[in-house]
């Protein structure tokens, strides 16, 4: 790597001479490495699937969870490094709070967005700090505004997505999501595929075992964000291994 | 705790103000007379202040209170329009002037009706008494004249009142209010708020409507 031994590295604070900050790649980098998360904005609201590697066979089922909600009504799936993902949904709450308590009303997943980015944004600019080694989705559905999916980056750079997918399996997750119609979807639908696309990226060979994270926030939660019923969560993942049991023995495809 | 009281000279909205929502927008108006004790410092104030593009404000107590208050929710607005995008809820410029208005009730002299139209609640009116509460209403009546109509405006109101039945309602309940009341007088002042924008009108003095004393 042409940042190596050249200095420049060492610290945000400084770029190098083409005008690249390492430190903010490097955090890039923590979240390439790390298991994928996958977010798609349907007709009738917004899903979540991570793939949550497991890092010791002794965890709890359903602890470290990877994916969590802001306020009620935010959905965020987060991939990095775990710990500096919880510090900015803490972030995230007092923002949601602090805005609540102000206006009365819940904060708008596209300014609580606005607001996350610009603070991660802070720690790409100051020596002593090093910049968030995570990437955020956050989605949320209402009435007024439909679905609507952001994603995060270390760099505090911030989109709005149709779908996005982030870690290890992004690449291949993005040319799924592709070919979806999202516009004529449902979230029930979208489950299934999120849980196809997760369970095809994983690498069984070099990875260690994972735990699927679905959640949505949708027009039938009542724009609540939560995990899907674990009978949708279950049937999706008998599908999605099924399917990718059909293709290890049949390597014709169609 | 002691009521927070005018000081000596101040001067004062001895006031009366009304808003109406109808179907699609709001309807607001107010006397014009400020005074400072039995002087009439201004007979031709204008009471309805404008806190966003569509969102007025019907101010009663203090003057200088609630010019205050008015600026800092202005400003306030103005600051939250840029972050979201779009113009502000009237639910929320009633909630900032409600909190400003609680978090100095030991300070401040200040009756407000926040009144407007968005998007999402269409035309609304709320009211923000003395200690800073916010109370949602289909209408709101304040100030000193306001209490020589409340009857008539409960015998009077209608729901489903259109537009013009509800600039007629505001018009007869201030004119009625200013008649018996002597800190709220000379002419009227009104605005309709709408999704295509406000429209301001006034009454003059000499055609005010009158009643038993036709």
């Amino acid at each position: 790597m042409s940042s190596i031994g050249t200095g420049y590295d060492l610290s945000s604070t400084t770029y190098s001479p083409d005008g690249r900050v390492f430190q903010v790649e490097y955090a890039s980098k923590a979240v390439d490495n790390s298991g994928t998360a996958v977010g798609i904005r349907v007709s009738d609201g917004v899903v979540f699937g991570v793939e949550k590697l497991l890092i010791s066979p002794m965890l709890l089922h359903g602890s470290n969870r990877r994916v969590s909600t802001i306020g009620r009504h935010i959905g965020v799936a987060s991939s990095g490094l775990v710990a500096d993902a919880r510090a900015l949904i803490n972030r995230g709450n007092q923002e949601a709070n602090a805005w609540k308590s102000t206006y009365g009303e819940e904060i708008s997943v596209k300014v609580l967005t606005e607001r996350l980015a610009s603070f991660a944004q802070v720690y790409t600019l100051y020596g002593g700090v090093r910049p968030f080694g995570c990437a955020l989705l956050l989605g949320s559905w209402t009435e007024a505004a439909g679905p609507q999916l952001y994603m995060i980056q270390p760099s505090g750079e911030a989109y709005g997505y149709f779908g996005v997918a982030v870690g290890k399996g992004k690449a291949a997750c993005k040319t799924d999501i592709e070919k979806l119609d999202l516009e004529s979807m449902t979230c029930e639908e979208a489950v299934v595929e999120i849980a196809k696309m997760i369970h095809s990226v994983h690498d069984s060979d070099k990875d260690k075992e994972y735990e699927l994270e679905l959640s949505w926030v949708c027009r039938a939660s009542g724009g609540r964000h939560q995990l899907v019923p674990a009978e949708l969560r279950d049937s999706a993942l008998a599908i999605a291994t099924a399917e990718s049991s059909d293709d290890d023995s049949s390597s014709d495809d169609d | 705790m002691e009521y927070p009281e005018l000081k000596k000279g101040e001067v004062d909205l001895g006031t009366s103000i009304m808003g109406v929502a109808f179907d699609g927008g709001v309807v607001i108006g107010a006397d014009s007379r400020t005074t400072t004790g039995s002087y009439i410092a201004n007979r031709v104030s204008d009471k309805l202040t404008q806190l966003a593009d569509n969102i007025y404000c019907c101010r009663s107590g203090s003057a200088a209170d609630t010019q205050a208050v008015a600026e800092y929710v202005k400003f306030h607005l103005a600051m939250h329009k840029e972050e979201i995008g779009g113009e502000p809820k009237v639910s929320v410029a009633a909630r900032v002037v409600g909190s400003m208005v609680y978090n100095n009730k030991d300070s401040l002299m200040a009756g407000i009706i926040i009144a407007g139209w968005d998007e999402v609640d269409g035309g609304s009116v709320h009211i923000v008494p003395l200690g800073g509460g916010v109370v949602k209403m289909p209408f709101a009546i304040g100030g000193s004249g306001s209490t020589y109509i409340y009857g008539w405006v409960d015998d009077n109101y209608k729901e489903g009142m259109t537009r013009d039945e509800c600039i007629e309602f505001v018009r007869n309940g201030l004119a009625l209010a200013m008649a018996r009341d002597g800190s709220s007088g000379g002419l009227i002042r009104m605005a309709v708020i709408d999704k295509d924008g406000v429209e301001r009108m006034m009454i003059p003095g000499n055609e005010l409507p009158r009643f038993f004393d036709k």
